[in-house]
C-alpha cells in the first residue's frame, strides 16, 4: 500500500467517524433535551417514564444498546449500518444527554421562571426565553464531555462494518502487517478530534459567559 | 374619590390543610399606595402572589378594572402584563443585561417593534436612575441597582398595579434608600401600589393606607396616622412595637433623607 | 419480542458463564486501574515536574481514545513490537490502563480538596514530603474520593462489554452466539441487556451500602454528590 492511498483510506476514515458523530450528537441532543424538558416540567406519569428511560439506556453498555436498536432500526426500516448505527448511537447519547440538560435546567433558579410568569410569559416562553437560555451556558462543560464521549463511542459502529477510522485501520493493518502503526494512527486521529472538539466548546463556553454572574 | 382599580373579595388560601389566608377582603383605589405590614408567615407573599395569579386563590374574587380575574377562563399571562411585581430577592433574568431585562417583556409578551422597546426600555431605565448601567449583567450590579431594573423591567409593561414583596429587605442597609426614593416618586406620579414592608419610615411617609396582617386575616387597618399614633388593637400596638425596635433607628434616618 | 424470554431461559448457563467473564474483567480492570490510577494521581500532584508532564500526556491520551482502539493497539499492536499477550490478558490490560486515566481523576480531585494546609501541618511536625502524601494525604484522600469513585465500578462492567470484539468470551460474546444460533439478534441482545441492567443494579445497591456505611459525617468533598 502506498502513501496516496494510505492517506486516502485514513482520511475517508475519518470522514465516515465525523459523520457518525455529526449524527448522533445533535439527534441525541435534541431527543435528550426534549426528555429533559418533559422531566422537568411534566406531569407526574411523564416524569416517571422520563426517568425510567435515562435509568435503562443508562444502565446498559451502549454496546449492547447500540446492537439492539440497530436490529431494531434496520430492520423496519431499511437503512444502511452507516444510518441505522448513527442513530442508534444518537438514541443511546440522548439519555446522558437529557440528564447534562437535566442538570443544568433543575440549576437554574426556580426564581427565574416566575420572575419571568410575572411579566405576563406564557410557559413556553420562559422556557424559551429565560430558562434554556442559562441552561445551554450551565451545560456546555458537561456536554464537551459528552461530545467526546460520542465521538470515542463511534468507534464502536466498527463492529457493524461501518467504514469508519477503527475498521480502516484494520484493514490496513492487515494488508501492511504494521498493526501497531495502523492503529496508533487511528489513536491519534481520534485523539486529535476529540482534543479539538474539547478546545472549541471551551471557547465557545468563554465566549458565551455572563460577565460576573454568582 | 376615585374609584377601586383592584378589588379582593373574601380571597382564601390553603396549601393542603393549611390555611393561609381565609375572606380577606381589600380594595384599592386609583393612584393609592397600600402598605401591607405584619409578622413573616402570616401569609402577605401568598396574597401578593394570588393577586398576580402566579399562584392560584382557592375561594374569593380578585377584580381589576372591573374584571374579574379569578376566574376559570381568564388568562393568566393576559392578567400578569397588567399587574407589575417586584420580589424580594431581584430575579432579574441573569443572562440578559440590565436594559435587556427591561425590554423582553417589551418585545416577546407585548410584541412591540424592537426600536419602540428599545426606546421604552431605556426610558424606564432612566426613570429608575440606571440609565447609564443599561449595559450591565445583574452580576455586575448592587443588589439596590438590581432591584431598581427588576422595578423598571415591571414598570415597562405600563401596569395598572405595582405589587411589591419586602423589596429591600435582603439590601445591605445603605442601598435601601435608593430603592425607596424610586418607590416613592413612583407614589408621587399617581402609581396604584401595594407594598409589602417593614420599612416604618416609608409607610408612615407615602402610604395613602396600611393594613395589618396577622395569622391570615387583616387585623386593622386605616391611614398611617391612625395605626401609628391610635391603634386600636392590642396586637398592632405589639407588632409596631416591636418593628419599631428593630428598624426604629434607620427609619428616622431615612425619613430626613 | 415475546421470544426474547424464551432465549434467556435457554441460554441462561451460557449467560452466567459469560457474566461471571464480565466481572471477572471489571475487578482485574478496577484493581489494576486503582493502583496505577493512585499513582497517576499523586505523580501528578506531587511529582517533580518531568513526571507531572508524563502523567498529563499518560490522562489525556488514554481519556481522549476510543477503548476499543485502545485494546487493539495491545492486542493486535503489541505483538509487532515483540510483545504477545493471551486475548483476556490483553482485555485486563486494556481495561486496567484505561480505568486508571479515570480513576486517576477521582483520586486527584479528592487530592486537592484536600489542600495545602495538610501538607504544611504534616511538614511541620517533621514528616518528610513522600510521607506526609503516604500517612497524612492519602488516608483522607482514600475516604473523600468514594462517593465520586463509586461511579466507576459501573462505568467500567459497561465499558467490558466490547472486549468480545477481540474475541474474549464474556457476557456480550455469548449473547453474539445466541444471535447467531437463533437467528434473532434482537431477542438475544435483549435477553443479556436485562443480564448487563441486573448486574449494574445490583452492583449500584451494593456500592450505595457501601457509601453509607463509610460516610464520616462532615468529612466530605464539596459539590460531588451521587
Ligand atoms: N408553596 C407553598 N407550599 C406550602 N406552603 C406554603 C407555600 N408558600 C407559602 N406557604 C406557607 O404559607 C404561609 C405564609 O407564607 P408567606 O406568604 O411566605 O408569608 P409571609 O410573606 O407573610 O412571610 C407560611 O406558613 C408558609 O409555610
Ligand atoms: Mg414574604
Amino acid at each position: 500500500m502506498d502513501v496516496a492511498s494510505f492517506l486516502k483510506y485514513i482520511a475517508s476514515g475519518t470522514a465516515y467517524t465525523i459523520a457518525v458523530t455529526l449524527i448522533a450528537l445533535p439527534s441525541g441532543l435534541v431527543i435528550g433535551t426534549l426528555f429533559a424538558l418533559a422531566n422537568v416540567y411534566g406531569g407526574k406519569v411523564i416524569q416517571r417514564l422520563t426517568a425510567l428511560y435515562s435509568t435503562i439506556m443508562r444502565g446498559l453498555p451502549p454496546i449492547v444498546l447500540l446492537f439492539i436498536l440497530y436490529f431494531i432500526v434496520s430492520g423496519s426500516i431499511n437503512l444502511s449500518p452507516f444510518w441505522a448505527g448513527s442513530i442508534s448511537l444518537g438514541i443511546v447519547t440522548s439519555a446522558y444527554q437529557m440528564e447534562i440538560i437535566r442538570g443544568a435546567i433543575l440549576s437554574v433558579s426556580g426564581g427565574q421562571m416566575m420572575a419571568a410568569r410575572a411579566i405576563g410569559m406564557n410557559k413556553i416562553q420562559a422556557i424559551r426565553y429565560i430558562i434554556l437560555p442559562q441552561t445551554v451556558r450551565l451545560a456546555i462543560p458537561p456536554w464537551s464531555n459528552e461530545a467526546a464521549i460520542v465521538i470515542k463511542d463511534s468507534s464502536l459502529v466498527y463492529a457493524l462494518g461501518v467504514p469508519e477510522i477503527l475498521r480502516r485501520a484494520q484493514l490496513i493493518s492487515a494488508s501492511t502487517q504494521e498493526p501497531f502503526l495502523a492503529f496508533t494512527a487511528a489513536a491519534l486521529i481520534y485523539f486529535i478530534l476529540v482534543f479539538v472538539t474539547n478546545r472549541s466548546l471551551d471557547a465557545l463556553e468563554r465566549r458565551l459567559r455572563i460577565p460576573a454572574n454568582p | 374619590m376615585s374609584k377601586p382599580i383592584l378589588t379582593i373579595k373574601n380571597l382564601t388560601k390553603k396549601y393542603g390543610e393549611n390555611v393561609v389566608f381565609h375572606d380577606i377582603n381589600l380594595s384599592v383605589n386609583e393612584g393609592d399606595t397600600i402598605v401591607i405590614i405584619g409578622p413573616s408567615g402570616t401569609g402577605k407573599s401568598t396574597l401578593l402572589r394570588c393577586i398576580n395569579l402566579l399562584t392560584r386563590s382557592d375561594a374569593g374574587e380578585i377584580w381589576l378594572d372591573d374584571k374579574e380575574i379569578t376566574c376559570k377562563e381568564c388568562d393568566e399571562d393576559k392578567v400578569r402584563q397588567h399587574i407589575g411585581m417586584v420580589f424580594q430577592n431581584f430575579l432579574l433574568f441573569n443572562h440578559l443585561t440590565a436594559l435587556e431585562n427591561v425590554r423582553l417583556g417589551l418585545t416577546r409578551v407585548k410584541h412591540m417593534n424592537p426600536a419602540d422597546a428599545q426606546l421604552k426600555a431605556m426610558q424606564e431605565l432612566e426613570r429608575v436612575g440606571l440609565l447609564d448601567r443599561a449595559g450591565h449583567y445583574p452580576g455586575q450590579l448592587s443588589g439596590g441597582q438590581q432591584q431598581r431594573v427588576a422595578i423598571a423591567r415591571a414598570l415597562a409593561m405600563d401596569p395598572r398595579v405595582m405589587l411589591f414583596d419586602e423589596p429591600t429587605s435582603a439590601l445591605d442597609p445603605e442601598l435601601i434608600g435608593e430603592v425607596l426614593e424610586v418607590m416613592r416618586k413612583l407614589a408621587l406620579e399617581g402609581m396604584t401600589m401595594l407594598v409589602v414592608t417593614h420599612e416604618m419610615g416609608f409607610a408612615r411617609e407615602v402610604a395613602d393606607r396600611i393594613v395589618f396582617l396577622e395569622k391570615g386575616s387583616v387585623v386593622e387597618e386605616g391611614s398611617p396616622n391612625d395605626l401609628f399614633y391610635h391603634p386600636k388593637n392590642e396586637r398592632t400596638r405589639e407588632f409596631l412595637w416591636k418593628i419599631t425596635e428593630l428598624y426604629g433607628k434607620k427609619d428616622t434616618e431615612q425619613g430626613n433623607g | 419480542m415475546v421470544s426474547w424470554f424464551n432465549i434467556f431461559r435457554e441460554y441462561l448457563p451460557s449467560f452466567l458463564q459469560g457474566a461471571a467473564v464480565t466481572l471477572e474483567l471489571t475487578a482485574v480492570g478496577l484493581l489494576i486501574g486503582f493502583v496505577l490510577g493512585l499513582g497517576l494521581a499523586v505523580a501528578r500532584t506531587y511529582g517533580p515536574k518531568w513526571l507531572r508532564v508524563i502523567a498529563i500526556g499518560y490522562l489525556e491520551l488514554f481519556r481522549g481514545t476510543p477503548l476499543l482502539v485502545q485494546l487493539f493497539l495491545i492486542y493486535y499492536g503489541l505483538p509487532s513490537l515483540g510483545l504477545t499477550l493471551s486475548q483476556t490478558l490483553s482485555a485486563y490490560l486494556a481495561l486496567g490502563l484505561n480505568s486508571a486515566a479515570y480513576q486517576a481523576e477521582y483520586f486527584r480531585g479528592a487530592i486537592q480538596s484536600i489542600g495545602e494546609s495538610q501538607m504544611t501541618a504534616g511538614r511541620a511536625i517533621g514528616l518528610s514530603r513522600w510521607k506526609t502524601i503516604w500517612y497524612v494525604i492519602l488516608p483522607q484522600a482514600l475516604r473523600l474520593v468514594i462517593p465520586a469513585w463509586s461511579n466507576e465500578p459501573i462505568s467500567l462492567l459497561k465499558t467490558t462489554a466490547v472486549v468480545f470484539l477481540i474475541a474474549v468470551q464474556d457476557l456480550m460474546a455469548k449473547a453474539k452466539r445466541a444471535a447467531t444460533d437463533t437467528y434473532d439478534p434482537i431477542s438475544s441482545y435483549l435477553a443479556v441487556a436485562v443480564v448487563y441492567l441486573v448486574m449494574v443494579f445490583i452492583l449500584n445497591e451494593v456500592l450505595k451500602y457501601l457509601e453509607r456505611k463509610s460516610r464520616i459525617p462532615g468529612f466530605e468533598m464539596e459539590s460531588k454528590k451521587t
